[in-house]
């Protein structure tokens, strides 16, 4: 178990590093279920579970298909002594259209749709062919990369939060009815914790690496341990 | 699949002094996309394509220079209306808060809840990040006990997580302003406060996101008893 794990301390070949506090350790296989932590920082570093990447495939078309119902069905509708408005996310950008208020609006659309639509898809060009045990497709690791770089920036979560407080400020004005639209970003918010859950980046990335996009063929090892002991009780004299 | 080592499994069973090992001190950089180790003199991650940087000092710059652009952003952002509301053609009343007068006006309101939220997430929360993402910076590399490094961490988390709930705000007035169009009965319009606080947000979150949390531990003693 010990013995035969090989690392490469001037290479860096079989070794992984911890991405919050640099600590390095010997990468092992660990078993559906385990949690790998830090033994610095506490941050969890991999927790690998069983079927998560169909379970991620499943949520992300979910997502898309949620969305087309969140942008076109009405969110909201609000009347008042006759004059009613109901409006779906697609109306409210097509009456800004002209406005100088367009680049926040523009901003807001990107964050609560542009960005959730196309994490869910990203996630579907990566993860497809992995789960159905293929070689990735070209430039897996880049789209990877780019939707857990878009990740603190979807917002849809909060847009639900946002639309609360505005019912409240609102009430006193007129009289609202929630449309279908708004029920399918709760729906979402939902799909998205679940998939978050099932989120374990470093077993996508290990997945990539072994499905042999872009790889400098160092994936490898059996041993279990940590490697700050083994490589400082090396230097002891 | 691959994982790493089970925490403290070997640790444990030692009882002598515990020692942490980080690439830096190793000779290596780390990759802080994927957690790939390569070679100092390495540029790019080979295997997630993510720029290697090593943790030094440098990336401070960007943290100061994008905090200092958001807190420049939240000056008009409470000077100027958040957003204008229009009853009976301005017959009725025309009025302009800005965001800490919307708080207030939700109090009276007896919206306590609502108001808390708002306060909340557009006053306390901006200026919670300014503050903790100063001191954050500026304790960073310095010497920390493993105490003070765990406070620190905790902290940046934080900061990390609660970032984009501030911009509660913008949504809630760019929801108003197209819900809100009754002609002549009332509208809302969004105000220049609404623009700067999103990218006094926007910025900060970007401030929060330059910061290398591994500085954090820079200043800790290569060995240290448990």
């Amino acid at each position: 178990m010990t013995d035969d794990a090989r690392y490469d301390m001037t290479t860096g070949e079989g070794l992984v590093v911890c991405p919050r506090c640099d600590a390095l350790f010997i990468e092992v296989e660990l078993e559906d279920g385990e949690t790998a932590r830090c033994t610095r920082c506490e941050t969890v570093i991999a927790r690998p579970r069983t079927g998560a990447f169909s379970q991620i495939i499943a949520l992300s078309f979910t997502t898309m298909v949620l969305m087309v119902g969140a942008v076109f069905f009405p969110f909201l509708e609000i009347s008042r002594m006759g004059f009613g408005n109901a409006t779906s996310i697609f109306g409210v950008v097509l009456a800004y259209a002209d406005g100088v208020l367009l680049p926040l609006v523009l901003g807001m659309v990107a964050m609560v749709v542009a960005l959730p639509v196309i994490r869910a898809s990203l996630l579907l060009y990566v993860l497809l062919p992995l789960a159905k045990g293929q070689a990735p497709h070209r430039h897996a690791a880049g789209a990877f990369r780019l939707s857990e770089q878009m990740r603190p920036w979807s917002m849809a979560e909060i847009f639900i939060i946002g639309t609360s407080v505005a019912l409240v400020k609102v009430a006193g004005l007129a009289t609202i009815h929630l449309g279908p639209a708004f029920w399918a970003f709760c729906a979402l918010i939902l799909v998205n914790v679940t998939a978050k859950g099932y989120m374990c980046q470093t077993t996508i990335w290990d997945a990539i690496e072994d499905g042999g996009a872009s790889t400098d063929g160092r994936e490898l090892v059996d041993g279990l341990r940590n490697a700050n002991h083994d490589v400082l009780a090396a230097d002891r004299p | 699949m691959m994982g790493w080592g089970k925490a403290g499994e070997v640790d444990d069973s030692d009882d002598g002094p515990r020692t942490v090992l980080t690439a830096h001190r190793a000779g290596l950089i780390g990759c802080r996309a994927c957690g790939r180790v390569w070679p100092e003199d390495e540029v790019t991650c080979h295997r997630c394509g993510a720029r290697l940087t090593p943790p030094d000092r440098r990336s401070l710059q960007a943290v100061w220079a994008w905090l200092i652009a958001g807190m420049i952003f939240y000056i008009p952002a409470n000077l100027y209306p958040m957003m204008s509301t229009q009853t009976f053609a301005g017959l009725q009343g025309n009025s302009k808060a800005t965001i800490y007068e919307g708080v207030i006006e939700l109090i009276h309101h007896g919206n306590y809840d609502i108001a808390i939220i708002v306060f909340l997430a557009s006053i306390v929360v901006p200026i919670g990040k300014f503050v903790s993402i100063i001191w954050l910076a500026r304790a960073a590399g310095r010497p920390a006990s493993v105490e003070d490094a765990h406070l620190r961490l905790k902290i940046y988390e934080v900061v990390e997580f609660i970032g984009r709930w501030s911009m509660i705000d913008v949504f809630v007035v760019a929801i108003l302003a197209a819900l809100v169009q009754l002609g002549f009965v009332a509208s809302i319009h969004p105000g220049p406060a609404a623009v700067s606080f999103a990218l006094s947000v926007a910025f900060t979150m970007l401030s929060a996101q330059s910061f290398d949390p591994r500085l954090i531990w820079r200043g800790l003693p290569l060995r240290r008893s448990r």
